[in-house]
């Protein structure tokens, strides 16, 4: 998951669609979202890179639309229907998930294991 | 067990046996006059019989011609000191001066001396030769102007023993001016050696050696002890005043005068007055307690009585329900108040004085003639508005034998002339001060006794302990090496300053 500045990125990614749930007058997601180019990345827990300023999964409430969609914490968030996740502030990551006008969001997500089981698969499928 | 005392009319007859009892009673402790004219203890160590001189016939009174034991110690003593110190400081000056007359005539006795003896045989001095006399002449100046600088300074004290660094070189300049003249005498004078310009080189090179032997002296006597080395800490027997000195390599008896000089200038003023309270308190301790022996004389060993006594006291004291802490409370707190009134009203009076008088201005001095003042006379006018409430401030906390009214007055006159405020002339009354600031008498312990265990010439090392003993109070100073330090450096780069912000937000979606 690191990169190289300048150079396209390459990842494993995994597509998650989470339909949104009414909770009173408002649309959840059941996640909590860190990260952004305007924190702090050395103090992400779960970024291998610690200068990576993506945006991360820091929690995911039991039972919620996320947990449902098999949302993990740690994941990478890289698209948010189509809105790239990688160079945003963490304002705008918020902004692109809320949106009150749509109620499912489908995320690209990566995480380390996906690398792992595609190497895998591919593995078997040769050998 | 009883006491039975026979009572004898003319006071020699035996008695039997007396059971002894002993008893300390509170007020007769010490007192060893024995009750008038009636009993007659016999066998007891501790009574007297006032009777017991009058029968006797023998005259043992002292003629006029006889001297008593205590005359003779005196004598003896007064003689040794006198003597023995005059004797020494003579003896010390004279061989500083020989030794010094030795050092500057030698060079120019090597000079003339060829001169002497045989003038017609030497080759005359060519012009290397006469630049020589210059450089010689020059250099016995200097070395005349640096042995005043050094050696002729007045001594600033009396020291037990001997300064070892300065007979070293004393012993070490006068065998070098030995053996030179033992060369001389040899090569020079028996051969009559003819070439003059070697004699100056000779002696310029002697000029040079001394130069040298002082420069060793400069290090030796007085830049080895600059850097500090060992802390002094230097307590006072009495009342526990404490301060703090560094100390370079010195030997004991010199660490022991540096630390007498800056008792002078540093602690403050030993006051007995202070004292008094502690000690009434620590009598009070052991008093009203009564000790009786109720195992009769045969337990009488006197080393087992007595310790069984005070372990009997000691046990009897502790168990007793002691109330002195509640009154030392109180009449410290006491104290304190009344001392604080009377500072109020003293300053008040002082600051009330003070503007009596003004300074007069030089325009002035011809429109008013009349009261013009010198300072002592101000001071004198101003005093008895003053004088009560400084007396009493003075007697509250026990300073005033140390001010006498002669010494304040004068302070006054001294404060009028410098254009000090009240408080500043105030200031030396409130706080005491150090023993110099007061006058002549009250530092009149000029008289020091060292005692140490290490002979007093070896040098101080880690953990030596000395006493410089007065008559008053004795200071104890303890030694210690200051460490080893060992210090490594960081550079820091002044471009690394550089900060981020710690935000780590988290939003839930």
């Amino acid at each position: 998951m690191s990169f190289v500045p300048g150079q396209p990125v390459t990842a494993v990614v995994q597509r998650i669609e989470i339909q949104k749930l009414r909770q009173g007058d408002k649309l959840i997601l059941g996640f909590s979202i860190g990260g952004g180019i305007d924190q702090d990345p050395g103090q992400n827990p779960f970024s291998e890179d610690k200068t990576d300023k993506g945006i991360y999964v820091t929690r995911i409430s039991p039972g919620g639309p996320a947990d449902v969609a098999n949302l993990r914490m740690g994941d990478k968030i890289m698209q948010v229907n189509g809105w790239d996740m990688t160079m945003v502030t963490h304002d705008q990551a918020r902004k692109k998930l809320t949106k009150q006008k749509e109620d499912v969001v489908r995320l690209l997500i990566t995480r380390k294991s996906l690398e792992e089981t595609v190497r895998l698969q591919l593995k078997s499928m040769l050998s | 067990m009883e006491v039975e005392v026979l009572q004898a009319p003319d006071g020699c007859e035996d008695v039997d046996e007396v059971k002894e009892v002993v008893v300390s009673t509170i007020e007769e402790e010490f007192n060893t006059s024995s009750p008038p004219a009636s009993s007659c203890g016999r066998g007891a160590k501790t009574s007297q019989d006032d009777n017991w001189g009058e029968t006797t016939t023998a005259i043992t009174g002292t003629s006029e011609h006889s001297l008593s034991q205590e005359d003779i110690v005196r004598i003896t003593k007064d003689l040794e000191d006198s003597v023995g110190l005059d004797c020494r400081r003579y003896f010390t000056r004279a061989v500083a001066v020989i030794l010094g007359l030795l050092v500057f005539l030698t060079p120019l006795a090597f000079l003339t001396l060829p001169h002497i003896l045989w003038p017609e045989k030497l080759q005359s001095c060519g012009t290397a030769c006469e630049g020589l006399f210059i450089s010689v002449a020059f250099k016995l100046l200097i070395l005349l102007l640096a042995v005043w600088a050094l050696y002729f300074r007045p001594a600033r004290a009396g020291l037990p023993r001997v300064f070892v660094f300065r007979v070293l070189l004393a012993v070490l300049v006068f065998l070098l001016v030995v053996s030179y003249w033992l060369f001389y005498s040899v090569r020079i004078l028996d051969s009559q050696d003819t070439n003059y310009q070697g004699v100056v080189q000779y002696a310029v090179s002697l000029v040079d050696a001394l130069l040298f032997i002082h420069y060793l002296a400069v290090v030796l006597l007085e830049l080895r002890q600059l850097q500090p080395c060992y802390s002094v800490c230097v307590t006072r027997s009495t009342d526990g005043a404490t301060r703090h000195y560094n100390l370079g390599q010195l030997s004991i008896q010199r660490a022991a005068l540096a630390v007498v000089e800056n008792y002078y200038s540093d602690f403050p003023i030993h006051n007995p007055a202070l004292l008094s309270a502690s000690k009434s308190r620590a009598a009070k301790h052991l008093a009203g307690l009564k000790v009786y022996n109720v195992d009769g004389p045969g337990n009488n060993t006197s080393a087992g009585l007595v310790q069984s006594q005070s372990r009997a006291m000691i046990a009897a004291a502790a168990r007793r329900r002691d109330t002195s802490h509640n009154e030392l409370y109180y009449e410290e707190a006491e104290h304190e108040r009344r001392v604080r009134k009377r500072k109020a009203r003293l300053v008040v009076a002082v600051e009330e004085a003070f503007t009596h008088i003004k300074r007069m201005q030089d325009e002035e001095q011809k429109k008013a003639p009349g009261d013009v003042m010198d300072p002592r006379e101000a001071a004198q006018a101003i005093f008895p508005s003053m004088a009560r409430a400084l007396q009493k401030y003075l007697r509250t906390t026990k300073q005033q034998h140390c001010h006498s009214m002669e010494s304040i007055q004068q302070h006054l006159a001294f404060c009028i002339t410098n254009n000090m405020t009240p408080k500043a002339f105030l200031e030396s009354f409130l706080t005491p001060g150090p023993s110099l600031q007061y006058s002549r008498d009250h530092w009149r312990a000029r008289q020091w006794t060292l005692v140490s265990e290490a002979s007093v010439t070896s040098g101080l090392k880690d953990g030596t302990t000395f006493l410089l003993k007065c008559v008053d109070f004795s200071l104890v100073a303890t030694s210690k090496k200051i460490p080893y330090i060992q210090m490594s450096e960081e550079y820091i780069d002044p471009k690394s300053h550089k900060f981020v912000l710690r935000l780590q937000s988290e939003t839930s979606v």
